[in-house]
């Protein structure tokens, strides 16, 4: 799960993460109201959406004035902002970030995630802020530091001052620097993030250490016990076919292409997208039913694949192991009745059952198409899509 | 012989009172050896009480103990699974299967520290288990489709391994051991481990490789095998097709900064003399072309 910027401030804060003071606000007033309220000359107008490049695709402004303060929040407010994130369909903008104007000496980053291979949470550390933090890993690999957290002790005041230094924290700041990322790792750590990132955090004129923008991501798997980061979650910012199938226990991404994928297990479902792909077609969403596939899930899973204008033909693609095909086979013929399926349908099963699940599927009288194996049911798709 | 277990593997079951625990516990049972195999069940505070005939005790100590159990299976629920493990390998189980999906990744760092140095063997979590065929049968994968053979079968997907398997069966080749490994970030034994077990396993003649996108653990086992392998491997990655940014499914199947993509695993599985096909039909029938 991903939440705001300002969410995300206002949880480091909590854990001793200094960053500039700022509101969140849903209009110009409130962005007027919130700069006086904050004092100084200069302010910060942010887009809040969840996606990077937020400054460059014009989401993001400096206000010398009340006035340019009042003007900044009308014209972002309502955009739709577009980044190398959002894709070429942008993001509507319904909420803003004023904070006070910060004087940058100098930019850095520091960033935490799970690292797979040391099975520990890594921090990584470079001099070069505000930069893409991969463009910087693949070009000057040797600016990025790094250091592999031990679970027990938590990031050490002697690895946070080691890492400070290297990326070029000066001297009389080193210790608020260490300071700030143990209090990202506490906060990284108790807040179950799968992902923190700190880009730009900035060394200002007056020798203090903030975060400048602030990116976490949680572990949805550690959600149940976080029920203030859960309240968070805005559902404007995430796609409503993913957010209702999550409701039925579906798993579904959505995809531009136009051929359903209704498959159980998430493997079989990336296999079978594959699948679609290598016989000239193009899957139009990944779709996990997992491992009991009920008549009522799969009833969803149709109407969610059904909602998409583009769809042009539905593949079902069904391992049965405990899961009996015929069992599936009912439930795939009363969901296609109930929805009045309105597209070519394909199934292949395979597994317990198989042989009774076909003559069901083939007794039915609906005009479903029966395949025997993956690639025939790709090939079989793909020609019912092109109609 | 086989990997990991076989028809003499002792197995309790930690959350056997559970639906999912005590169904799977049954199939274990009626499936081959399984009467023999399966000798506890653990669940706290039901000690005494038995289950198919099967004693539950209240520790997993207590259990191991009494009956002279080696192996465990986990079916514990997420936010319970990993301490669950932490029993498992404190009361120096073997083998610890955990089938158990949507554990926080937190609690897996700090149960993966934990076990350093200690002996347990972790498959898991988020995993269909593993089976030695017409001997044993740990986890959720159906018994019946599976047949004694000489192919080794590593995964980290559930149906997608019941695929290779079924491709395999088409063609008539058995399997020795199956093994998935699961799709979370952070788990127990790697591609790379089950590869070095079958590359010493005298009963495994070749070794399908099933991976998906996310992490780098396919090009590890890859370049290992490049080195040391002395049986035909053949590989699929799932996740040609999948965006990046997006969890697919699995919470380890992502591809994050442009890295852990499929096409990047496919390339270095085939640098390393690996024969990959894109297509998951194919799975069986490139294994059958490499047999010698």
């Amino acid at each position: 799960m991903n939440v705001h910027e300002y969410q995300g401030k206002e949880i480091l804060r909590r854990y001793g993460v200094a960053t500039p003071r700022g509101v969140a606000c849903f209009s110009a007033d409130e962005a007027v109201k919130a700069a006086e309220t904050l004092g100084g000359k200069v302010w910060v107008v942010k887009a809040q959406i969840h996606a990077g490049g937020r400054g460059k695709g014009g989401g993001v402004k400096v206000a010398k004035s009340i006035d340019e303060v009042r003007q900044y929040a009308s014209q972002i407010l309502g955009m739709t902002l577009v980044t190398h994130q959002t894709g070429p369909e942008g993001r509507l903008v319904k909420r803003l970030l004023v904070e006070e104007g910060a004087d940058i000496k100098k930019e850095l980053y520091v960033g935490m995630v799970v690292d797979r291979a040391s099975q520990r949470v890594t921090l990584m550390a470079s001099s070069e802020g505000g930069m893409d933090i991969e463009h910087v890993a693949e070009h000057t690999p040797e600016k990025i530091v790094k250091v592999h957290i031990d679970p027990k002790i938590g990031l050490t005041t002697a690895e946070a001052e080691d890492v400070a230094r290297k990326i070029g924290v000066p001297d009389q700041a080193v210790a608020q620097g260490a300071a700030f990322m143990q209090s990202l790792y506490k906060a990284f750590d108790e807040c179950d993030c799968s992902l923190a990132e700190i880009n730009p955090l900035i060394y200002t004129g007056d020798n203090k250490v903030l975060a400048l923008d602030a990116k976490l991501n949680f572990d949805s798997n550690a959600l149940y016990r976080h029920p203030d980061i859960v309240a968070m979650r805005d559902l404007d910012e995430e796609d409503p076919a993913e957010v209702e199938a999550s409701k039925f226990d579906l798993t579904y991404i959505s995809l531009d292409g136009n051929i359903g994928c209704l498959v159980n297990g998430a493997g079989l479902a990336m296999a079978t997208m594959d699948v679609i792909k290598l016989y000239g077609g193009s899957p139009a969403n990944f779709l996990d039913v997992g491992g009991g596939a009920t008549t009522e899930k799969v009833t969803e899973a149709f109407k969610i694949m059904l909602r998409n204008p583009n769809l042009k033909a539905i593949l079902v693609n069904i391992f049965g192991g405990i899961m009996k095909c015929d069992v599936i086979a009912n439930g795939v013929i009363a969901a296609a009745r109930e929805v009045k399926l309105s597209v070519p349908l394909v199934v292949r099963m395979k597994g317990t059952n198989e042989d009774l699940g076909k003559q069901i599927l083939k007794d039915s009288g609906l005009p479903i198409i029966s395949a025997n194996n993956m690639a025939e049911a790709a090939e079989r798709v793909v020609a019912a899509a092109k109609g | 012989m086989s990997i990991l277990i076989n028809k003499d593997t002792r197995v309790l079951t930690q959350g056997i009172t559970g639906k999912t625990g005590m169904f799977h516990t049954k199939m274990g049972k009626e499936y081959a050896n399984g009467a023999n195999c399966y000798v506890a069940g653990v669940t706290p505070k039901k000690g005494g009480q038995n289950y198919e005939g099967i004693p539950i005790f209240d520790t997993v100590a207590e259990a191991k103990e009494k009956t002279g159990a080696n192996a465990s299976v986990i079916y514990v629920p997420p936010p319970f699974a990993a301490a669950a493990i932490d029993e498992a390998v404190d009361a120096g189980i073997e083998l610890v299967i955990c089938i158990t999906e949507g554990i926080p990744v937190r609690d897996m760092i700090r149960t993966r520290e934990r076990m350093q140095g200690k002996g347990t063997i972790l498959i898991g979590p988020n995993c269909p288990g593993v089976i030695t065929p017409d001997e044993i049968k740990i986890g959720i994968m159906p018994g019946h489709i599976h047949k004694k053979g000489r192919i080794g079968v590593v995964s980290r997907s559930g149906t997608l391994t019941y695929e290779a398997v079924g491709q395999l069966m088409e063609l008539g080749l058995g399997q020795s051991s199956c093994v998935g490994i699961g799709g979370d970030p952070v788990n127990g034994m790697k591609h790379i481990d089950i590869m070095k077990l079958f590359n010493d396993d005298p009963e495994t003649d070749a070794v399908i490789m099933v991976g998906e996108i996310g992490g780098d653990a396919e090009e590890t086992c890859a370049r290992w095998i490049k080195d040391n392998m002395k049986k035909p491997v053949v590989g699929f990655i799932a996740g040609v097709t999948a965006p990046p940014g997006k969890r697919m499914g699995h919470a380890g199947a992502i591809i994050s900064g442009g890295k852990g993509t499929a096409q990047e695993k496919l390339a270095v599985m085939e640098e390393c003399g690996i024969k990959v096909t894109k297509n998951p039909a194919k799975m069986g029938e490139l294994l059958k072309s490499v047999l010698k």
